[in-house]
């Protein structure tokens, strides 16, 4: 009975949350998707998978990351407290690594062999190329064209941890054109090979899978959080591009009626401008990718290409679950434009000494917007899901900085 | 009957396979596509799939890929892939056609709206790739009621614990996709195709059609000894900007289905 009115019961045995998620692939795929599904619910009530999981977030990951009160930060912005949740401090940089490391460890309980990515930062790119290094896994990664000339930087670092990035020209030459080509990949290896998916989209069980990963995030965050100031955050804030941090970070807490979420979409050049990467105020139910939720397309159903600075964000989906999330309101979605991430990005690293990755600079714009005019008890976590050492390049091109 | 149980009781009367000719709506352009597809019952065609344009087809290899994204760039759509249909049905009305596609166009569409407007428009039936028999309720009911076969795709992966589940609610023919893969990638191998449609008959009166990996002449006679129906695409799809070669190719592979069972015999 308490999962009635719970907001963390789903989804329903074929992955579905409301209207959104469900499995839309091709039959080749489907007995696999099934295998999958069967794999992870097994795992999951593995006590010894969960402790072999917990060994190496402790100690190669380097779990639990800290909560940072970020005093200069909240006293430059003048009202609400500020907590950041110190994600790019992981192994690699970035959330992404959390899970990967669950997903590696149930493809080698699968006796798959082979792995398979796709990226568009590069952060899950570099996530999945480390962890087949460090369990010896053959790993190949497909990249947009477009985001492998921006992301240059991680490209080079995938290919040092011995993976093969392949480059995808096809469609926009993007995350989603390289979700896309990953899927060709696994069709045509279905036998030997397991796909890591970097969010909480695809077909289920990934967008549950991912999720459950991820939540560490928001499982430390609540007990350090309580632990620093004895009672729950009033909001929690994450930036959103597929989804994977925002959910980690708010699925703990999506029960605690009292703490607001607000999920920051990039909002390129402007939501009115037809340039940006926000699904969901841009966007309408759709299926693509294996799930049913808010994407960016014509009105003929043709995926429009998103637009972001941050290529992180620049996919035109996002996670079936955040769709669920927005239709019943328990997140509100905001957005936050290229040069407010860039002001975002500015502000943390001269009043925090941290560079963000662009993509929660968006997060960042975000609190600098709400903070001021919020009282000083009030009480923000940020989820800072990146580092930005892999974005100085796009940084400097855009403030006219040659490197 | 419908025109596609018409046209397998004719193949099967004739005693040999059908070939199915998949080309793209609207590639290159509108003009050229409809020329395309009016000329395939003449050069061959016992039955067409028409391809519905969608910017994202992850089950297709770089043929099909660049069919439907020439197709969209010269204003292609779902609607107008139903206008064609209508054309041609002016000038054929017993070739069936099947419409093939992925699921976002006709949900976006609107399912009962897309089965009504295809079947007035000439469909027989629809093939959508994305939609496994899991999800495909939203779509079914409004096919059946608009008279279209919603035909299932059985694959290397589709064991016999899983068989029933695709069979369950198919109708029209069954496509096996002979190879692990997108269209137009590796060969289907002839033995291997023997064996699986083997196994299929035996849980299913329905016509199989075979198809993914078939490239040529010889393939097509190789896969029209054991199939009911052998289907080609991408390697018509890349001649989509010279018709005139794309019909030879039909003729041709339409001659090598038509003595493939004769030659076995001899």
């Amino acid at each position: 009975m308490n999962q009635i009115n719970s907001f963390r019961a789903g989804p329903d045995e074929n992955g579905h949350f409301g209207l959104f998620g469900g499995r839309y692939v091709s039959e080749t795929l489907m007995p696999l998707i099934l295998e999958v599904e069967r794999a992870y619910m097994a795992a999951r009530k593995d006590p010894t998978f969960q402790k072999e999981l917990d060994y190496y977030l402790a100690h190669y990951v380097g779990r639990p990351s800290p909560l940072w009160f970020a005093e200069r930060l909240t006293k430059t912005l003048g009202g609400a407290k500020i907590y950041l949740k110190r994600d790019e401090l992981n192994h690699t940089g970035a959330h992404k690594i959390n899970s990967c490391m669950g997903q590696i460890l149930l493809a080698q309980r699968m006796g798959k062999r082979r792995i398979i990515a796709e990226t568009g930062a590069g952060q899950h790119g570099v996530a999945t190329a480390t962890v087949c290094a460090l369990f010896g896994l053959p790993c190949t990664v497909y990249m947009g064209a477009t985001d492998i000339a921006r992301q240059a930087p991680n490209v080079f670092r995938m290919k040092l941890l011995g993976a093969e990035v392949k480059p995808v020209t096809s469609g926009t030459a993007t995350l989603k054109d390289a979700m896309n080509e990953a899927l060709r990949d696994w069709v045509a290896n279905v036998e030997d090979t397991y796909y890591i998916i970097g969010t909480v989209a695809g077909p289920h069980p990934y967008p549950m899978m991912v999720r459950d990963f991820q939540s560490v995030i928001g499982k430390e965050a609540r007990e350090q959080f309580l632990a620093a100031e004895g009672k729950l955050p009033d909001k929690l804030v994450a930036c959103i591009g597929g989804g994977s941090n925002a959910m980690g970070l708010f699925h703990p807490f999506l029960d605690d009626r009292d703490v607001s979420m607000d999920a920051v979409e990039a909002a390129g050049l402007g939501l009115d401008s037809g340039k940006h990467a926000a699904s969901l105020q841009g966007g309408r139910p759709g299926v693509l990718h294996g799930n049913r939720t808010f994407l960016l397309m014509d009105e003929d159903g043709q995926i429009d290409e998103a637009h972001s600075i941050s290529a992180g964000l620049d996919y035109p989906g996002i996670g079936p679950e955040h769709s669920w999330l927005h239709d019943i309101k328990r997140v509100k979605y905001v957005a936050a434009t290229d040069d407010e991430a860039i002001e975002g990005f500015k502000l943390l690293s001269r009043t925090e000494g941290i560079l963000p990755a662009l993509e929660p600079a968006h997060a960042v714009a975000h609190v600098a917007r709400i903070a001021p005019s919020l009282p000083k008890d009030y009480t923000i976590i940020m989820n800072l899901c990146g580092r930005g050492d892999k974005d100085i390049f796009t940084i400097g091109e855009r403030l006219g900085v040659k490197l | 009957m419908s025109r596609i149980a018409a046209r397998f009781a004719a193949l099967a009367a004739e005693g040999r396979a059908g070939l199915v000719t998949y080309v793209m709506a609207g590639d290159p352009d509108a003009t050229s596509a409809q020329k395309i597809l009016d000329g395939l019952p003449a050069a061959g065609a016992d039955i067409i799939e028409l391809g519905l344009p969608f910017s994202d087809p992850m089950a297709d290899g770089p043929a099909v890929q660049a069919a439907a994204l020439r197709s969209l760039k010269a204003g292609g759509s779902t609607r107008k892939a139903l206008a064609q249909l209508a054309a041609f049905r002016k000038t054929d009305s017993t070739t069936p056609v099947v419409l093939m596609g992925y699921f976002n166009p006709i949900y976006i569409y609107g399912p009962e709206r897309f089965c009504r407007d295809a079947a007035a428009a000439g469909a027989d039936g629809l093939i959508v790739v994305d939609l496994p028999p899991e999800e495909d309720a939203e779509l079914r009911p409004f096919a059946k009621a608009a008279g279209l076969d919603l035909v299932r795709l059985a694959t290397p992966t589709t064991d016999d614990k899983r068989l029933p589940t695709v069979l369950a609610g198919a109708s029209g023919f069954l496509y096996y996709v002979a190879v692990l893969g997108v269209t137009g990638t590796r060969s289907a191998a002839a033995d291997q195709v023997a064996g699986a449609v083997a196994r299929i008959r035996r849980s299913t009166a329905l016509p199989i059609a075979v198809g993914f990996g078939i490239k040529d002449a010889a393939g097509a006679a190789a896969i029209a000894r054991h199939a009911d129906a052998c289907v080609v695409g991408s390697a018509l799809v890349a001649l989509s900007d010279k018709p005139a070669s794309l019909h030879g190719l039909v003729r041709d592979l339409a001659a090598a289905v038509r003595g493939a069972r004769a030659k076995q015999i001899a």
